[in-house]
């Protein structure tokens, strides 16, 4: 299962691809795609928005649905959909009451 | 302090207003991306995990009491209220908008700072000794030198695109506290037998993923030929230099590969053209630049020895922090104050805005508002008034900022690592509060005494790993954090690098790991007098292999 991380160009904010075609601040609302079909629709919806100048740095990353809610395979993703793991007041999880699944 | 002259105000202000059309025209679509991002690097801006980040340069870590100020401002408009200083003597935001960086710029022009020359392959801040022009022990101040090659390299035309970034650093003291032996180029101040001044030159040194002491390849560089030898340095390693592979193409490698008697020759050489050129410094420069770094005016004060007697028995807290964070001052009735910013718990070299303004305000009222940066991620002020040292301390302290642990085990060098950087493979920041929360009680720390731990979260080694006392790199293996451990690195005047003991451990086994190694020391030591570092010399791996693995050690 894949999902399609990347940076905002403005202010540089970890989003990811949405449904819809939208950019999301949060993990969870994340477009989940499980075949070859969505990954090249995900990254062709991303070619475009890094061609209309929205996003930067677009790239599938691997995930998991566990009890429902996506979780990526490495810390590094984990950590970017989260926030500094050492301060749980800033980033995304200060935002809203995220579970954060550091290990 | 330096203060711009007309030249650098305009250099920086045109800049300014360069990189705020760039960004208007990337924003719009009129730049792509592949050619906005070389210009962004050009003025400090990264795209990390969470945001961008903006580097700001310090030049050899110094700030004045008003450009403090400033960054508390920007950190509070602009960021989320707080800054990271580097083992680089940087200062990095790692949440500006880019939206916001041309407005940032301004701010930080209005205050002679930059983030130019901050990334690139470029020669970087030139970084000095944090003590410079206060420690006892030193020959002369190096930031006038430090100040001449800001000013040489500054968009230096020839030396915009080398094969890879360039750092120099520079001390003037007998005890190295700038690392000059791992920079690609080393300068180490000091006075032939008619009193001359100049410089041992070292070349070459430098961490990342193949990490070098430097070679010295000069003995004596008599001052005024600082910017002829630098430039035919340079011009070797331009034209020499590896650009076909980005791993391979720093100084280091070239010197590694051409062999160092080769190399001295080709600069030697170069140096003989350059010598009689433009390039040699007249005396009346160097002493007009000198100038711009004279001391302050110390008022005798003489009653600081009664004072800090007398506050030494009336507070424990304060008699921890004047034995470790004090540095001898060349004027007596003087000292040098290191801030730490490694309160335990806390994220190395992190500093609230909040934080920024007391540290500003104590430097107007007890320090000729003058502040360093070390690239142990500390604050210094460099001429506090013994007399004044309590009253400093009991501000210090109500802000959090009187950690009493300079140079100990929980003063650790940690760079960002997963937590931010985009490179990085594993944590480094919750490793080094690990640490010091385990060792956290004071008595315990200053029995085991000095003691340096660095901690990089990749290979690059920001966080200076392979020169810690105890190194400790992150890595990533089969999807989790792996901490490598190396022995008896050194980042002073007798450099070197540490050896890796062994394999490594994870993430809940690398404090117990740097407990057994402490405790092995403290089991092994001759007698309190004997550092970690002295008693690792004398020891060697063995004993330590021994304690972390059993009787593995002996199989591996
Ligand atoms: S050492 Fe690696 S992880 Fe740490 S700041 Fe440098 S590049 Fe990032």
């Amino acid at each position: 299962m894949k999902i399609l991380a990347a940076n905002r160009l403005i202010d540089g904010i970890a989003v990811w691809l949405g449904p819809n075609g939208n950019w999301v601040e949060d993990i969870r609302d994340a477009d989940v795609v499980r075949d070859a079909t969505g990954e090249e629709q995900l990254l062709a919806t991303a070619r475009d928005a890094f061609g209309n100048n929205l996003i930067v740095d677009p790239e599938l990353i691997d995930v998991d649905l566990i009890d429902g809610e996506v979780i990526p395979r490495r810390l590094r993703e984990r950590i970017r959909a989260a926030g500094p793991s050492i301060h749980p007041n800033l980033g995304k999880q200060a935002a809203r009451n995220a579970v954060v699944h550091l290990t | 302090m330096y203060r711009y002259d007309e030249f650098d105000y305009a250099v920086v202000k045109a800049r300014v207003d360069q990189f705020r059309d760039q960004v208007a025209r990337r924003l719009s679509g009129e730049l792509t991306e592949d050619q906005f991002k070389p210009l962004r690097l050009m003025n400090g801006v990264y795209l990390q995990l969470h945001s961008y980040m903006l580097r700001i340069a310090i030049p050899y870590g110094t700030l004045s009491s008003t450009q403090l100020r400033m960054l508390a401002v920007i950190a509070r408009d602009y960021d989320k209220g707080y800054g990271h200083f580097t083992t680089r003597q940087n200062l990095q935001f790692h949440w500006p908008a880019l939206k916001d960086v041309p407005d940032i710029l301004d701010k930080l022009a209005s205050v002679e700072m930059h983030c130019i020359q901050t990334s690139g392959n470029c020669i970087r801040n030139v970084t000095a000794d944090h003590f410079a022009g206060a420690a006892a022990d030193e020959m002369a101040d190096p930031r006038p030198y430090a100040e001449i090659l800001r000013q040489w390299s500054s968009l230096h035309p020839e030396f915009s695109y080398l094969p890879r970034k360039f750092k120099i650093a520079v001390t003037g003291a007998e005890r190295d506290r700038a690392a000059v032996q791992v920079h690609d180029i080393g300068l180490h101040l000091k006075k032939d037998a008619e009193g001359n001044l100049g410089f041992t030159v070292y070349v070459g040194g430098g961490l990342g993923r193949t990490p070098f002491v430097a070679k010295k390849i000069r003995d004596f560089l008599p001052e005024q030929d600082l910017l002829a030898y630098v430039t035919a340095i340079l011009r070797v390693y331009n034209l020499e230099g590896r650009r076909d592979n980005k791993y391979k193409a720093r100084i280091k490698i070239l010197v590694h590969e051409t062999g160092t008697a080769e190399l001295t020759a080709l600069v030697e050489k170069e140096f003989a053209h350059l010598k009689e050129s433009e390039l040699k410094l007249p005396e009346s420069d160097i002493r007009a630049i000198e100038t711009y770094f004279a001391p302050p005016v110390l008022p005798h004060r003489p009653e600081g020895d009664a004072v800090i007697a007398r506050a030494i028995a009336e507070d424990a807290g304060f008699a921890a922090w004047a034995r470790r964070n004090l540095q001898t001052h060349k004027n007596p009735d003087y000292a040098s104050v290191t801030i730490s910013l490694k309160g335990i718990g806390e994220v190395p070299g992190d500093m609230s805005a909040e934080q920024m303004d007391v540290v500003a305000d104590l430097a107007d009222e007890f320090a000729f508002s003058e502040i360093r940066v070390s690239h142990e991620q500390n604050l210094i002020l460099p001429h506090v008034a013994r007399a004044d040292l309590k009253q400093v301390y009991d501000r210090l302290k109500a802000a959090d900022l009187a950690t009493a642990n300079a140079g100990l085990i929980s003063d650790m060098i940690a760079c960002p690592g997963l937590d931010y950087c985009a490179l990085a493979n594993a944590r480094s920041i919750p490793i080094a509060q690990g640490i010091a929360e385990r060792f956290a009680d004071q008595a315990v720390q200053e029995d085991i005494g000095d003691l340096k731990i660095k901690i990089s979260g990749c290979i690059n080694a920001c966080g200076h790993h392979h020169v810690g006392h105890i190194g400790i790199l992150g890595v990533e293996k089969k999807g989790a954090e792996l901490y490598q451990v190396t022995l008896g690195g050194s980042g002073d005047e007798n450099a070197a690098l540490g050896d890796i003991i062994g394999r490594g451990f994870a993430e809940d086994e690398i404090v117990d790991a740097v407990d057994t190694i402490v405790k092995t020391y403290l089991a092994h030591r001759q007698d309190r007098h004997e550092s970690f570092l002295s008693a690792y010399q004398r020891l060697g791996l063995a004993p330590f292999k021994e304690a972390l693995y059993g009787s593995d050690a002996k199989v591996a």
